[in-house]
């Protein structure tokens, strides 16, 4: 069989992935609701491989949840994306690792928009330098920090102590992976496997043991919606995409659900909560919720760092079902001390305790 | 009458997501906001390609430009390249540079935003931050959410951050001198002069609703009005 015009075609699938020197850039949500991950991602980096992953602490949001708000013009968030690019250049970096899907789509938009319309380069080039008296370039490489893991998945597969196995069973769990829409549904070049094959998730999954769930709402959005979900008086909208979706998962029976972009990931960690209160309905097995994790938190826990530390205690959804069943060994005692190992208070109605 | 198609054909954006539609619908197949709204992205865009002004400063004034989520799933399969998602958002820029946003239930929710998210760019540095996202305004977040509030500085130090304060790392302090870039950038590229434009707007739209307007915070009746309202008359 010839198979040269299949392999040029999925060449269009695939990514160039940096493998060193970053410009590393975080996310309001991840940094705001999982610490724990983008810590993880720079320890991993910077001490497990032994890469240089470089933070400036003059980066500020790129506004784009303010953009897809409709607040923020257009022209203000290419300048503010612009300035992100000018601390880069500065910094002496050309590779950008992007902590967030919001971000990274902003920045794929907007280096797309600067190639179709030059015009819009040079208007941007010249509102940053009279606001901030800064130059920049386009970076010659730009990675979500999920392709960064996803690229070295096979490495940390090295490095397995709990694989993605039902330690009782001897089954590989099943696992729900979630994309998020900024990823690669607007300009699919720039994603692992574009929109067609998304597999930035999947690779991971399969590298460390599980099986991904293929499920009808596989590729439907978790329902944030920006202004559907800033403005209390739309949330019905975020919650009715995020039932969708788990209504089309929950016969499969999932083990945990894995996210790329970490809107998606409170979404769907707090709208089950929120099911729960409302509705009086899990979505696990068991009478269990299905516990969300993020790309970091899992590579953390199949390399075997103490989950707390990692901060999966920090979600709705408690995790100790998916600990049993990978045989992680973990303390209780440990999950709400202090650094230095002070008691903390304990929280109360969290679920799956 | 304005030439309103001329007017949206200065942002980049409508002329990228607009090329030609041959009505075939997909994009309202896929779209997450029509399922939940009364809403069609498909005829939003033959509407606009019509360049029927009268038209299109209904939409302007309408309620259905302020549904689409902007996930973007429609930029994936539209088969003739074009994103309503992308006209959707130029409509909403428009609509409220003109002042037609006041107009509708969804479109004064614009206010919220931009006393929400809008500033806390400027006060925070960040779009989101966990002290800027209040229990009280966000049940759905759960126990967890106030613990993590209350026991915030110990809960970053246990996952490696220091919340507030100068230098590199999670939930860091956005330095004044950076903030006043910010500023900066906002003022020289427009960006101030959309946010003050909401403001008058909704001043003036709070007097007619005989709503409590104040010049600042959330404290007032037309952002609890704004924030709160809902019809009830949005879905088929």
């Amino acid at each position: 069989m010839k198979t040269e015009g299949k392999r040029r075609i999925w060449a269009d699938y695939q990514k160039e992935i940096a493998d060193d020197h970053f410009f590393y850039v975080r996310s309001c949500i991840r940094q705001s609701f999982f610490p724990g991950s983008e810590q993880f991602f720079l320890h991993f980096m910077r001490n497990v491989m032994g890469k240089d992953v470089f933070e400036n602490p003059s980066h500020t949001t790129c506004t784009g949840i303010g953009y897809h708000g409709d607040v923020v013009p257009l022209n203000t968030i290419m300048t503010v994306v612009a300035r992100h690019f000018a601390l880069m250049k500065e910094n002496g970096y050309r590779n950008i690792a992007i902590s967030c899907v919001t971000s990274f789509g902003i920045y794929t938009e907007i280096i797309e928009t600067w190639k179709h319309f030059p015009e819009e380069l040079e208007k941007t080039r010249e509102y940053l330098y009279k606001a901030t008296k800064r130059e920049f370039d386009i970076p010659e490489s730009m990675a979500h920090t999920s392709d960064i893991i996803y690229k070295f998945r096979n490495e940390i597969a090295g490095k397995v102590k709990y694989p993605l196995v039902n330690k009782q069973t001897g089954e590989s769990l099943k696992v729900v992976e979630h994309i998020g829409c900024h990823y690669s549904k607007m300009f699919p070049k720039y994603g692992v496997g574009g929109a067609e094959f998304p597999n930035v998730l999947g690779g991971m999954i399969d590298a460390w043991g599980g099986n991904v769930v293929d499920y009808p709402e596989r590729r439907h959005c978790c329902g944030f919606g920006f202004r559907q979900y800033l403005v209390q008086a739309n949330r019905g909208y975020s919650l009715s995409n995020t039932v969708k979706k788990f209504d089309s998962m929950m016969p499969f029976k999932p083990d945990f659900v894995l996210t790329n972009c970490p809107g998606c990931n409170m979404f769907m960690d707090k709208w089950q909560y929120t099911m729960k209160e409302m509705e009086g309905i899990v979505y696990g097995d068991n009478g269990e919720s299905i516990p969300v994790l993020t790309y970091e938190e899992l590579a953390g826990l199949v390399m075997g760092y103490n989950p707390w530390d990692l901060g999966l205690q920090f979600h709705m959804v408690q995790s100790e079902p998916l600990l049993r069943k990978m045989g992680v060994e973990f303390d209780p005692d440990d999950k709400f001390k202090t650094k230095d190992g002070r008691q903390m208070p304990v929280p109360e109605k969290l679920i799956n305790t | 009458m304005p030439r309103y198609y001329e007017m949206l054909m200065e942002d980049v954006r409508f002329r990228e997501g607009l090329n030609a539609c041959m009505n075939c619908g997909v994009c309202t197949a896929i779209c997450p906001a029509a399922e939940f709204y009364n809403y069609d992205p498909r005829k939003i865009v033959d509407m606009v390609q019509g360049e029927n002004d009268e038209e299109i400063e209904n939409l302007l004034k309408s309620e259905t430009i302020w549904y689409c989520g902007e996930c973007m799933s429609c930029k994936t399969r539209c088969p003739r390249g074009n994103t309503p998602a992308l006209v959707v958002m130029a409509l909403r820029t428009l609509s409220q540079k003109l002042g037609f946003f006041t107009e509708s239930e969804k479109g004064r929710q614009q206010f919220a935003i931009k006393r929400t998210v809008g500033e806390n760019i400027f006060r925070y540095g960040y779009c989101v931050a966990s002290y800027a996202v209040s229990p009280e305004m966000h049940r759905e977040q759960g126990p967890i959410w106030e613990y993590i509030l209350e026991n915030t500085k110990e809960v970053y130090e246990r996952l490696g951050g220091q919340v507030n304060e100068l230098g590199a790392g999670p939930l860091r302090r956005i330095p004044d001198d950076v903030r006043e870039e910010l500023r900066n950038i906002f003022e020289v590229t427009g960006g101030t002069e959309f946010f003050e434009n909401i403001e008058r707007h909704s001043k003036q739209k709070a007097a007619e609703m005989g709503l409590e307007f104040k010049k600042e915070g959330l404290d007032n009746e037309y952002f609890i009005e704004v924030f709160t309202a809902n019809n009830k008359k949005h879905h088929i």
